[in-house]
């Protein structure tokens, strides 16, 4: 059976602005939409999103998560190890760097990230009440604790932000925002190539950790930079939108700032929740490995298929009250960092951050409010804040 | 919503002289947790043994473990209740997947399988070959019809070197061996006596050349149980009662215990609790067998207990 057709354009700047009703539309539709602009095949409804996620044979990811397929074009950069892989490739990288960074790694970060946050908070409270939680909070806070963790050196690290900007945006089609970035792209990747090398890495941080994991032979001399760059692709920009949407939610449902503040506790669960209302990675594509039926359609082998997570983890189908950010929820089980194997694998680090930075703010300020209009980013695949103007209460 | 793991018995059939290969599946016909090549399961069999099987099945298929099952003539049980007592449509208890035995890249690898340590070296072999390494397979039993799976390697053709005692003695390890060259990995798998003349023929090769699977006594853990059991929230001093039929992560979020979880299938790690006392009957895929043993911590939405109660730090 032929799926129903949008025309719509999902990287369009009036989408990015606002997703909500596009979402709304394409999961009314049915369970695949073909998107004639780009055509390519759409799911947005919780459930064909989570399966599509879980089911890897059928929905590759080596061919590139983003709109340009790899079986016909050639990417702009070599490949991830991690994000553009399938197993058996896919393995040896994502075990590495799951036992670096997984929840159990971690434990050690606890109280250095606690301090660290702490004295942010601090330092941003003494400069007045009213702040802008995107550079103030959002983005100081993983750009302080995310480079030293992996161990790259302090100089350059302007560059992080710029560069996953542009990473996100290339896995679009080739629109004004690819455009606006691609002079600066070839010094910005060498910037972040030459940060992989081994001497560049201090000792004691994660990347040493995964050339470690090359001397004992778990993966190859000429897979540890790439798995190297992968922490720095996407461990940056991914972790600061999740924070602005965090911080944007509390500022907008008081209700729940109070909630978390009786309950510091609930920080994870605020993060989570935030991750599954604002999906700060909204959309990535699978390639269909064979002809695979979706509901009543066959999804053509080679075929480009874009999930929309954002749209997933607002699915009336699966959550009540979706559209409402409520620590009460259980938020398990939405699809903002993915599912399956190539589920984020830094999601714990990025928890870790959020309830660092949660939890020094919600000891100190009693009520958080909007001070002024919000202004998104657009990005293609991002779900991104430019400005969040807030007034931060004192004790 | 997520209940103790089962699977369902599919197939059982002979595959050598004293090996039954099962053909396991989840009773609702859902997706399986996915393995790699070297993983293991737990098998939890009625009375609450638990072994552990090498998965040697093939990964592309979603929907299917397979297993090898060596009768043990002196064993503790385990694999004479798989031989005699388990048939296709019953259940078994999981734990796991875990992969102890990783296949690491390399452009060559040289395998070496004694009896029913072939099952965790059939998925890498078929993985390396698939990626186009230079491997070969030296594979030894008492007889020719004790080599399980010999059929369907006699297909690698001469890559593959099947080697029962009865005919040839022995494994010519040294002589294997010296198909070895710098960037080689070294895999086997198979009887201790095996495995410790494979650890002396491999003495001299660098470090990290030799990756062996050894399912030591430790793995060999008391029972689990599919009893009850209570959950005591320390914070709190609430004390739960986790049937079961239901995993510990369910009685926690009625209760309005604040676990954050998300895979349901003890792989990504995101439902950890703290454990204060008591014992974990771990069956998730996240933590190792040190980690394992130290019983401090475990993943709500998969594990249990194997006290009366456990202790956790919420």
């Amino acid at each position: 059976m032929k799926p129903p057709i949008s025309y719509a354009d999902p990287f369009d700047h009036d989408n990015l602005e606002d997703p909500g009703p596009l979402h709304a539309s394409l999961r009314g539709a049915g369970p695949v939409v073909h998107l004639s602009r780009y055509d390519t095949y759409a799911l947005a409804r919780y459930e064909q999103v989570h399966a599509a996620l879980t089911d890897w044979q059928r929905f590759q990811s080596a061919a590139g998560v983003g709109l340009s397929n790899f079986r016909y074009e050639k990417p702009w950069r070599p490949p991830s190890l991690l994000l553009e892989a399938d197993p058996p490739q896919h393995d040896a990288p994502r075990r590495v760097l799951s036992a670096i960074i997984g929840p159990r790694a971690l434990h050690r970060l606890r109280d250095q990230w606690a301090t660290v946050a702490d004295d942010l908070v601090d330092r941003v409270l003494s400069g007045g009440d009213v702040v802008d939680a995107v550079p103030a909070l959002a983005e100081a806070f993983p750009l302080r604790v995310f480079p030293d963790a992996v161990g790259i050196p302090a100089e350059g690290r302007e560059n992080l932000l710029p560069y996953g900007d542009h990473l996100f945006n290339a896995f679009g089609p080739p629109n004004d925002l690819v455009v606006a970035g691609a002079p600066r792209i070839a010094d910005l990747s060498a910037w972040v190539n030459a940060q992989c090398a081994r001497d560049v890495l201090s000792p004691d941080g994660f990347g040493a950790a995964i050339w470690a994991a090359a001397d004992r032979g778990d993966l190859t001399s000429e897979q540890a930079p790439l798995v190297v760059r992968s922490l720095l692709s996407a461990g940056v920009d991914t972790t600061v939108h999740g924070l602005s949407a965090v911080l944007y939610a509390f500022a907008t449902n008081p209700e729940q700032w109070q909630r978390l503040r009786k309950q510091p506790s609930l920080a994870r669960v605020a993060f989570d929740e935030a991750v599954r209302w604002e999906s700060p990675v909204q959309t990535f594509f699978r390639t269909a490995t064979t002809d695979v039926t979706v509901g009543e359609t066959v999804i053509p082998d080679g075929a480009k298929i874009l999930m929309f997570l954002g749209a997933a983890n607002r699915d009336p189908r699966r959550w009540e009250n979706p559209d409402s950010f409520d620590l009460c929820r259980d938020p398990s089980g939405h699809v903002g960092f993915g599912m399956g194997i190539h589920q984020c694998v830094g999601q714990h680090i990025a928890r870790l951050e959020a309830e660092s930075v949660l939890t020094a703010l919600a000891r100190r300020v009693p009520h958080i409010e909007l001070a002024g209009p919000v202004h998104r980013h657009h990005n293609n695949t991002l779900r991104a804040w430019r400005s969040i103007p807030v007034r931060l209460h004192r004790k | 919503m997520a209940e103790t793991r089962t699977l369902r018995v599919t197939g059982k059939e002979p595959v050598a002289d004293g090996v039954v290969a099962l053909t396991l599946a989840d009773p609702h016909g859902a997706r399986l947790p996915d393995w790699t090549p070297g993983a293991h399961i737990d098998l939890i069999l009625p009375g609450g043994l638990v072994r552990q099987y090498s998965l040697c099945g093939d990964r592309w298929d979603a929907y299917t473990y397979r297993i090898a099952v060596l009768r043990e003539t002196n064993g503790r049980g385990g694999s004479a209740y798989i031989h005699d007592g388990l048939d296709i449509g019953e259940a078994v208890g999981l734990g796991g997947p875990r992969n102890n035995f990783p296949v690491v890249p390399a452009g060559r690898y040289l395998f070496i399988a004694g009896g029913i340590g072939i099952t965790p070296l059939l998925p890498m072999i078929a993985q390396v070959d698939l990626l186009g390494a230079d491997w070969q397979l030296l594979y030894g039993g008492r007889r020719e019809a004790s080599l399980a799976f010999g059929r369907d390697l006699a297909g690698y053709g001469d890559r593959v070197h099947l080697r029962p005692e009865d005919r040839y003695g022995l494994l010519d390890l040294t002589g294997f061996l010296t198909a070895w060259q710098p960037g080689t990995r070294v895999y086997s798998c198979g009887p201790v006596p095996l495995l410790a003349a494979v650890e002396r023929a491999c003495a001299d090769l660098p470090p990290h050349t030799l990756r062996m699977e050894r399912f030591t006594a430790s793995m060999l853990t008391g029972p689990a149980r599919s009893a009850p059991f209570e959950i005591e929230l320390a914070r709190s001093k609430t004390v739960l009662t986790v049937p079961a039929g239901s995993s510990v992560l369910d009685v926690l979020a009625a209760a309005g215990a604040d676990v954050l979880s998300s895979c349901r299938q003890g792989v990504c790690g995101t439902c950890e609790i703290t454990v204060l006392s008591g014992e974990p009957d771990h069956r998730d895929s996240v933590l190792d067998d040190t980690e394992r043993a130290a019983g401090t911590c475990m993943f709500a939405c998969v594990s249990r207990s194997r006290s009366d109660r456990l202790v956790v730090d919420l």
